[in-house]
């Protein structure tokens, strides 16, 4: 068990003009699960397999436990990884799959097998020790891509996507169990999704990356109330924030409806203000006439899409309400903010937030 | 609206039949000269000549090929030459095809288009073309009338396509099992052999298998630097036909016994080429 951190690391592919990862600074702890986040081309997935070592460094370094890794070969870094699509080996069995890093240590067969047997028995693939992985369904695969991993007790276990290739109710279970197994195993995680659910329910803390760079490090709740940009406000939270131009100054307008922000920024620049969906009350009377575009009942919330008046333009917002949700397309609604509202400038940073 | 969806059920019916028949066609005119081989390598000459049934059939062919005269090729010596000069060259292909597939595809050294083109540049100049400074050279070094010649030779036409091949079934071995093999802390041998080799394997057999086929029916070479004591099997089947008569029945007979390994060969390396390629390793 290790921590991890990456100094200033950074990977430039060939014959692209910009990093894929670029200068990483990013300290993980020793028994942390971290997710790294972000959409596609955000460079998580190569921030991955340069700690992994299967992606060279052009600046930096990568230090496992204290010790510079940056040019050490994948299969001295104590690692394990967990692929996006498994990579079990097809000609070996589940159990062989499971041991075949302990075989290459050269491990004694004796030791082998009882440490298979035993991380068999943790992720319930006991009686498939002896099936190829072409016999095995989805999740199955995905436990022995687990299971390959934990057999080998590394220092730090890093997960690609691993339950992208699940369906969606496996996913969900899959991912609560992978939580519990990193808690009671207390590796160093790292962690790469694309999903922003999956990293605020896993992460003990969550690294927001975008074109390479990182934008904001921290722990899930931290992310979702007080994100470092207009970038991390937008990624994280489903459905996402709602954002309106605005002129930044000590009040800003909302449909014509003043807030006073005091410690904004002076100047009247163009920024950008921003309010989650569930700050949205809907009721026969507020100050912010709207009209209901579509209602998404999904039970236990609803969302309730709304058009507003924005400075002589229709905009729309989502608010968020406890079902039942009495109210129709095309319905005239009044409005309140009622919680927190994010000023950013025109350079996308958070500059100031009330709680209305 | 798609074409086929307006056909009702007697005309797609008919159109089946109609493919049946065709394929029927076409299979029965590609077989028609080996049937017409086997059955002519069944006749007595007589009726072989005259294209007639008179005698019977017999495997009497069969057993003059298999006792030759005196001091002419036998089927023996032919067969035991073309089977060493085949085994051996085809081993040392893949030996050095396997690496150099591995230098192409999976750690591509620098250059390795130009590598690529290279292999498959030797293969632009026409047999006949060389076929002199190679006899020179043969002959200095006294290998004329040996297998060893047939041997390098046969390496040196079959590696292109070799690499060529195996290179593009390395290819398709998921970047990910080789990765997590290196994660899991595999030798490069051990990476060849537990992983890359088992999910390539059947394409190696169809690349073995071609290296085979070729080097078992060449016949320029053999001809031309191989006359004597190690003649190879294409040379066996030309020595039957002889000045001194029709012997269409015995030649067609030794042409059927010429075939039947290159065939049996492929029937083996078939079950092995169609065993699941890759099943199962990703998702």
């Amino acid at each position: 068990m290790a921590s991890v951190q990456y100094d200033d690391a950074t990977r430039l592919y060939p014959g692209t003009p910009k990093p894929a990862v670029n200068e990483l600074e990013l300290t993980i702890d020793d028994g942390e699960l971290l997710v790294l986040v972000g959409p596609s081309g955000s460079g998580k997935s190569t921030a991955l397999r340069m700690l992994a070592g299967l992606e060279p460094l052009d600046d930096g370094r990568i230090l496992i436990g204290g010790n510079d890794v940056s040019r050490v070969p994948p299969r001295a870094r104590d690692i394990a990884m967990v692929f996006q699509n498994y990579a079990l080996y097809p000609n070996l069995d589940v159990a062989q799959n499971m041991g075949f890093a302990l075989k290459q240590q050269g491990v004694h067969k004796d030791e082998r097998t009882k440490r298979v047997r035993e991380v068999a028995k943790l992720l319930d693939l006991e009686p498939y020790l002896d099936r190829k992985p072409r016999n095995l369904s989805g999740g199955q695969r995905q436990r022995v891509a687990m299971g390959r991993a934990i057999v080998r007790r590394p220092q730090v276990y890093l997960m690609d996507e691993p339950l992208s290739n699940l369906d969606a109710k496996l996913r969900v279970q899959t991912r609560a169990e992978l939580v519990e197994l990193q808690r009671r195993l207390a590796v160093t995680t790292v962690y790469v999704t694309h999903d922003q659910v999956e990293a605020m329910t896993m992460g003990h803390r969550v690294a927001v990356l975008r074109d390479g760079d990182l934008q904001q490090v921290d722990p899930p709740s931290k992310l979702y109330h007080e994100p470092a940009n207009l970038f991390v406000a937008g990624f994280i939270g489903s459905p996402a924030m709602n954002m309106l131009p605005v002129s930044v100054d000590h009040a800003v307008k909302i449909a014509g409806v003043e807030i006073r922000i005091a410690d904004a920024p002076g100047g009247g620049q163009r920024g950008t203000v921003g309010f989650r969906p569930e700050t949205v009350v809907i009721g026969t009377e507020g100050p912010i006439p709207a009209r209901i575009r579509l209602v998404e009942d999904l039970g236990s919330e609803a969302f309730v899409h709304l058009v507003i008046d924005h400075e002589g333009e229709e905009r729309r917002i989502v608010a968020k309400v406890e079902p039942p949700f009495h109210g129709n397309v095309d319905d005239s609604v009044r409005l309140t903010l009622r919680g927190t509202v994010h000023l950013f400038d025109g350079a996308e940073a958070r500059r100031a937030t009330v709680t209305l | 609206m798609k074409r086929g969806a307006r056909l009702g059920v007697g005309e797609r019916r008919s159109i089946a039949i109609g493919i049946g028949v065709l394929a029927w066609v076409v299979a029965l005119i590609w077989i028609f000269p080996i049937a017409w081989t086997v059955l002519t390598s069944f006749k007595t000459e007589q009726d072989a000549a005259a294209q007639t049934f008179h005698q019977g059939l017999s495997f009497g062919r069969y057993s003059d090929i298999a006792h030759s005269i005196p001091g002419t090729l036998s089927l023996q010596t032919a067969f035991t030459n073309s089977l060493v000069v085949v085994v051996v060259s085809t081993l040392i292909v893949l030996l050095l095809a396997l690496p150099a597939a591995y230098a192409l595809a999976i750690r591509p050294v620098r250059k390795w288009r130009d590598v690529l083109f290279f292999f498959i540049s030797t293969k632009f100049l026409p047999v006949v073309a060389s076929i002199f400074p190679i006899y020179v050279y043969a002959e200095k070094w006294n290998l004329i009338g040996t297998r060893t010649i047939l041997v390098v030779l046969y390496i040196a036409i079959n590696l292109p396509l070799a690499i060529w091949m195996t290179r593009s079934f390395f290819m398709e071995v998921p970047r990910e099992l080789i990765e997590a093999a290196e994660i899991d802390g595999t030798s490069l041998v051990n990476q060849l052999r537990s992983v890359i080799l088992p999910i390539a394997a059947p394409g190696i057999a169809a690349t073995a298998l071609l290296c085979v086929i070729f080097a078992w029916n060449e016949y320029f070479y053999a001809i031309q630097l191989n006359f004597a004591s190690g003649s190879t099997m294409p040379q066996w089947v030309i020595s039957n036909v002889s000045t001194r008569g029709n012997f269409l029945a015995k030649l067609s007979a030794a042409s059927i016994v010429a075939c039947l390994p290159v065939v049996l060969a492929g029937w083996a390396a078939q079950k092995r080429m169609i065993r699941g390629l890759s099943m199962g390793a990703l998702k």
